[in-house]
């Protein structure tokens, strides 16, 4: 009897496990909360750092799970989580019961919610937006401001939600600063007219061709970089966004006015995560992602003997990341599926 | 001691602009650090410095304080400690739940004597 493998969550992870485990010859479930699956993909226009379009990585993990027989429920969420012996239950939001013989969890992230920063003014003022809502307006085709005119000088906030204790997340999210070199390009490109200006406490450019993209938005597009973490933003009587921001190099606070404001947003445990881990009993760590069983040679396993983890739902990752990391979730499972069967 | 003579003639020896390491006392940092350890997670980021009302009006940066008192520049940090108003708004913005306020307190001790390890 073939083995069946429940896959917990339909963004990048969720649907490399299940095309890899399908072309295994393994029977796979995919539940997915959304009516549809790509999870945060769908959100994102352009990818860093070669800006190919996101739809050409969708197209791809398409391919990697059509037509395999892969079993997939959208609009699906997990209602209880147990394991009987050798198998585990699962019970949908519909009712239907999964009787799996092992589950991998990929439940990814939830940006943070950038409304908690309260002193940079989201959901306040007008023109304050995130990473998110601007590639929303990538894809339409028109970065404008509530009254429809296009900015002209735009800041970029750095660690909105990560590196801060008052937001309760000590760790880096990583993937924000080549998020905010790659966006500052796109928006000189379409704005030829516009300044746009990077708040950062640090640059860390540690993936593959992010310097070299941090290089070029200096060299190519006149991004300006300035070395401070952002203490506020106020609205001005003129609609416009005042911040305060010591230039750390300078030695100097620094005062400017600009026409808008985009948040950061960085990586937190998502909701869907947190759920899980309470039904299953799933150990996560002080950052509250879910805690492997080793940093090194364990990031796929999880407390529960046959319950794995793919991708962001451990750590902040990229896409890169995030599809190498499944794929040794696969052969993580493959080796405990076969062992079960001595 | 009498003037050297090169002094007499009006020249003087420029004490350096370097940071002399070694020579610089710092047992403000050392006594900052045991009483208020978070005094040793500061990553410069300046958010202090942005929010502090003193700052934006005299030449005081809260961030810059706390890298000289880690340096032992004790004449600099003796000249700007008494700026400080203790209103603690860089403590609410602090990314590194850093007690700046306290860093500032303690410091004053220190240099008033109040303590054992007064300079």
């Amino acid at each position: 009897m073939s083995k069946h493998v429940v896959v917990i969550g339909g963004g990048v992870a969720g649907l490399e496990v299940a095309g890899q485990l399908s072309k295994a010859g393994i029977e796979v479930s995919l539940v997915e909360k959304e009516s549809k699956t790509g999870g945060h993909l769908n959100k994102w226009y352009r990818l860093f750092p070669d800006r190919r379009y996101s739809s050409e990585v969708m197209d791809y993990l398409d391919g990697m799970t059509q037509n395999r027989g892969i079993k997939l429920l959208t609009d699906t969420t997990i209602e209880s989580f147990n394991r009987n012996r050798s198998h585990f239950s699962l019970i949908t939001n519909e009712g239907k019961e999964l009787i799996a013989d092992a589950v991998i969890v990929a439940t990814g992230f939830d940006l943070f919610k950038s409304a908690r920063k309260e002193e940079y003014g989201y959901g306040i003022y007008d023109n304050v937006i995130t990473s998110a809502d601007l590639e929303d307006m990538f894809r339409n085709g028109k970065i404008s401001l509530t009254d429809g005119i296009s900015p002209e000088a735009i800041g970029i906030i750095h660690c909105v939600g990560s590196r801060d204790e008052k937001a309760g997340n000590f760790y880096c999210s990583k993937l924000c600063c080549v998020t905010a070199v790659k966006q500052a390009i796109e928006i000189r490109e379409k704005l030829p007219e516009s300044k746009v200006f990077c708040f950062y406490m640090d640059m860390r450019m540690g993936g593959a061709f992010y310097e070299e993209l941090y290089r070029e938005a200096q060299e190519k597009w006149g991004v300006s970089f300035i070395r401070g973490k952002v203490s506020e933003a106020s609205e001005t009587i003129d609609n416009k966004l005042l911040i305060k921001v010591e230039d750390t190099l300078a030695g100097r606070p620094l005062k400017m006015k600009l026409d808008m404001l985009v948040l950061m947003a960085g990586m937190e445990m998502s909701a869907g995560g947190k759920k899980i881990a309470g039904m299953g009993g799933l150990n996560t760590g002080e950052n509250r992602f879910f805690a492997a069983a080793d940093n090194h040679f364990g990031s796929n396993v999880s407390n529960i003997k046959g319950v794995f983890y793919a991708g962001t739902c451990t750590a902040p990752m990229n896409i890169t990341e995030t599809i190498s990391h499944a794929r040794s979730a696969v052969t993580e499972v493959m080796d405990y599926l076969k062992d079960g069967e001595k | 001691m009498g003037k050297s003579n090169m002094e007499k003639f009006g020249f003087t020896i420029l004490k350096g602009r370097q940071i002399d390491f070694d020579s610089n006392d710092r047992r403000i940092a050392e006594y900052i650090f045991e009483k208020e350890p978070s005094f040793r997670l500061c990553i410069e980021c300046g958010g202090c410095t942005a929010t502090c009302t003193t700052g934006n009006f005299t030449a005081f940066s809260l961030r810059e304080l706390n890298i000289l008192i880690k340096r032992g520049e004790n004449d600099q940090v003796r000249q700007n400690l008494k700026k400080c108003m203790l209103c603690g708004k860089c403590t609410l913005v602090c990314p590194r739940g850093v007690n700046t306020r306290n860093v500032v307190v303690l410091a004053k001790k220190a240099f008033l004597k109040s303590d054992e390890y007064a300079i």
